[in-house]
């Protein structure tokens, strides 16, 4: 027994000298919980960017990168919390991927990375209330705040000449988030919100909510849902009784289903959706497909994204210490220097060895705005003949 | 022309709707005071009885449609529903062999009768969606408006639009040729006669020689006719979805109880009523009072409750009557 236990510490004590030229990133998603189906290609995402910097060999002499995963669950913060306490304290990360949903990334940040002065870059936590959070630096995401689709949405209304408009949204965190920033971007832009009311989804007539959002009245409907669920629904009810017949769709609604669903009855409504143009998208997708993952999954780009930064900015600093990368982090992000789409992270670790400048534009066209947070790239779509159509990008 | 506006916002946003959802909460209705006056228990499994036919209903309309069958400007589903009411049919006289049958020859308590139907429902429950799924459905074709928006603004000039459409007519019309039917097959035949003296009065019905049993199988193919008439009308006007079903068995039981249960007539009231009061109270007055009143601009919506709160309409009014007048606005029997 006491033998084993040698050989087990032993063996224990060579597996760490061994990892002496490691880097360990820790990935903090909801393995388990209601985003369970999409923390995998997410993980993959970020798994990817690290293998293509570990295989390169040219991050700060050679070092390898691997991944500690960690289960978030999404929606219960003290576990998230104990999560990330495990994966900085025990497994000894230079930095996090993660987390995953809002109330467990700001629970873990205030709780555990700030203590320890550790980044942590989220690939999909969309609340505004990171943007306004006490975070020393140490937190970025490559997702948009839904405050910046709230404030796209208010310029793309009002640039159609709509002054007034009612809202409804799906009675959750996402829906009440973006309608409220919605509702807050378009008065302070001089528009007016009749009304800002909630459906409930899944319900089998919304009319009574329609009615109610028909007596308040206005030039369009606002309708912050999802398309498969009451939103559709709503739309549905308000085309029926004439109550409305132009639609403001954000990205839970835009989707192919509602051109089945409507066909040319929404024709002249609007919406639009974070969607990078340009190659980066299309690489990346042909990447993930090589190694045998779905890219297309929600957030997997943003991931990639997030490890590729965080990667880039410890080679810019050539410290893996978080006090110093996260100065570099917003540098390699953004311009001045050499685009880098996906699968050019080698090329890109070259430029930055031979002293030159990045801007990272990876799989979702990354620019970081202060203080360290995605800007956004959203597509405006449009109703013509019983079609979508892209109409530009903002 | 402002009083004509407020007519018009009134009918499209509370009068149609109200109406045509009173309809089918009437006709699911009827189907519980029936089971109550005649079998004497309250049947918990009725809203996914109308589930069941209804799935059945939407299933045989897709088989007509890849045949090419369809009924015109009509929803094919009319043509469906001798086939889901026969199924449904089917279904409930084997539960009522299988299982209340056995309590009825005990003589069991109706307590313990209400007991075995919330099993059923349960059990109904899974069989619907084993059959078509949980998800949501639309079944109607033909023409959806009999009165649409645009054409009625172009055609009067008002700035108010109004909207009905073909499935909210049908109901109406369909709920009174049934309700029609009912009542004459109640009041003028033989076997409606013998179902009345049944229900008022077991021992003497017995010692006249009517037939138990055979009152107890009406009973059941009716109530499953109505069942699946119902189900397959809301789910015309709304959409199918199983769990939905389940839902509307509280308005329906409001709509009976208030009716007086086991008062057909009482029914059909409660049901207009209950769905009145949902509509009534959930809507915002605002547009009309602004059209009828000019000067007066009140500050809110004036709408007495959020329409989140629709289903809590029908629970007051469930416990209003019970407590005030316990036998319904009809004189039913006691609950």
């Amino acid at each position: 027994m006491r033998k084993l236990l040698l050989a087990t510490a032993a063996g224990a004590l060579m597996a760490g000298a061994a990892g002496a030229e490691e880097i360990k990133l820790g990935v903090s998603l909801g393995f388990t919980g209601p985003l369970e189906s999409m923390a995998p290609a997410m993980q993959q995402g970020a798994e990817l960017a690290m293998k293509e910097v570990s295989d390169s060999g040219l991050l700060l002499d050679g070092t390898t990168v691997a991944s500690v995963t960690g289960d978030s669950t999404c929606i219960d913060a003290a576990a998230a919390t104990a999560t990330v306490e495990r994966l900085i304290a025990a497994e000894g990360v230079k930095g996090i991927m993660g987390g995953m949903c809002s109330g467990e990334t700001i629970a873990s940040l205030e709780n555990v990375a700030k203590a320890n002065g550790m980044v942590m870059i989220s690939p999909s936590a969309t609340s505004p209330a990171l943007t306004t959070i006490e975070d020393d630096g140490l937190f970025f995401r490559t997702a948009p705040s839904d405050a910046r689709q709230g404030d796209v949405m208010a310029d793309i209304v009002l640039g159609r000449d709509i002054k007034t408009v009612a809202v409804t949204y799906t009675n959750n965190d996402y829906g009440k988030g973006l309608a409220d920033s919605f509702a807050k971007a378009f008065e302070e832009k001089g528009g007016t919100v009749t009304v800002n009311s909630a459906h409930d989804d899944g319900k089998a007539d919304y009319s009574a909510e329609v009615a109610a959002l028909a007596a308040a009245g206005g030039d369009a409907l606002v309708v912050v849902g999802y398309v498969d669920q009451g939103g559709s629904g709503v739309v549905r009810a308000a085309l029926d009784t004439g109550a409305f017949d132009t639609f403001v769709f954000p990205d839970g609604m835009v989707g192919a289903a509602l051109e089945t669903n409507f066909g040319s009855e929404i024709d002249g409504s609007f919406g639009q959706n974070p969607a990078a143009d340009g190659p980066g998208r299309d690489t990346f997708l042909k990447m993930a497909e090589e190694a045998g993952f779905d890219g297309s999954g929600a957030f997997s780009g943003e991931a990639y994204d997030a490890a590729a930064l965080m990667l880039l900015a410890m080679a810019k600093s050539g410290s893996t210490d978080p006090a110093t990368y996260k100065g570099s982090v917003m540098d390699v992000a953004n311009a001045p220097g050499e685009e880098i789409l996906p699968g050019e992270l080698a090329k890109a670790l070259e430029i930055i060895n031979g002293g030159g400048d990045v801007d990272y534009v990876g799989a979702t066209a990354v620019e970081l705005i202060e203080p360290g947070e995605s800007s956004g790239t959203f597509r405006e779509v449009e109703f013509k003949d019983g079609k979508m159509e892209v109409v530009g990008y903002r | 022309m402002d009083i004509l506006n407020a007519l018009v916002v009134f009918l499209n946003f509370v009068f149609i709707p109200a109406a045509a959802y009173g309809a089918q909460l009437a006709l699911g209705a009827l189907g519980v005071t029936l089971i109550y006056g005649i079998l004497r228990f309250s049947n918990f499994a009725h809203g996914d009885t109308m589930a069941f036919g209804t799935a059945v209903v939407i299933l045989v309309t897709w088989g007509l449609q890849s045949l090419g069958i369809t009924l015109g400007p009509l929803p094919t589903a009319l043509l469906a529903l001798p086939f889901g009411i026969a199924a449904t049919a089917v279904l409930v006289l084997a539960t009522d062999r299988a299982v209340y049958r056995f309590y009825r020859v005990k003589k069991a308590a109706p307590i313990i009768l209400v007991m075995a139907s919330v099993g059923v429902m349960f059990v109904m429950n899974g069989l619907t969606r084993l059959l078509i799924g949980v998800s949501e459905y639309r079944f109607d074709d033909g023409a959806r408006f009999i009165i649409n928006v645009r054409d009625f603004r172009d055609w009067t000039g008002l700035p108010e639009g109004l909207a009905l459409r073909s499935t909210q007519a049908l109901t109406l019309v369909v709920a009174v040729i049934v309700v029609a039917a009912l009542f004459w097959f109640l009041n003028r035949t033989k076997s409606g006669k013998a179902m009345r003296a049944y229900s008022d009065n077991e021992d003497l019905a017995l010692l006249s020689g009517i037939d138990p049993e055979r009152v107890v199988r009406l009973t059941w193919i009716i109530a499953a006719s109505l069942a699946t008439i119902a189900g397959t009308l809301y789910g015309l006007d709304k959409s199918f979805k199983a769990f939905n079903y389940f839902q509307i068995l509280l308005p329906i039981f409001a709509a009976a109880i208030v009716g007086g249960l086991g008062s057909p007539l009482g029914a059909i009231a409660g049901g207009f009523l209950v769905a009145f009061s949902e509509v009534a109270v959930t809507y915002p007055w605002v547009k009309v009072v602004g059209y009828i009143a000019p000067g007066y601009e009140p500050g809110g919506l004036m709408q007495l409750l959020g329409t989140e709160y629709k289903f809590a309409v029908s629970f007051v009014i469930l416990i209003v009557v019970l407590l005030f007048r316990p036998t319904g606005l009809f004189r039913g029997k006691s609950v």
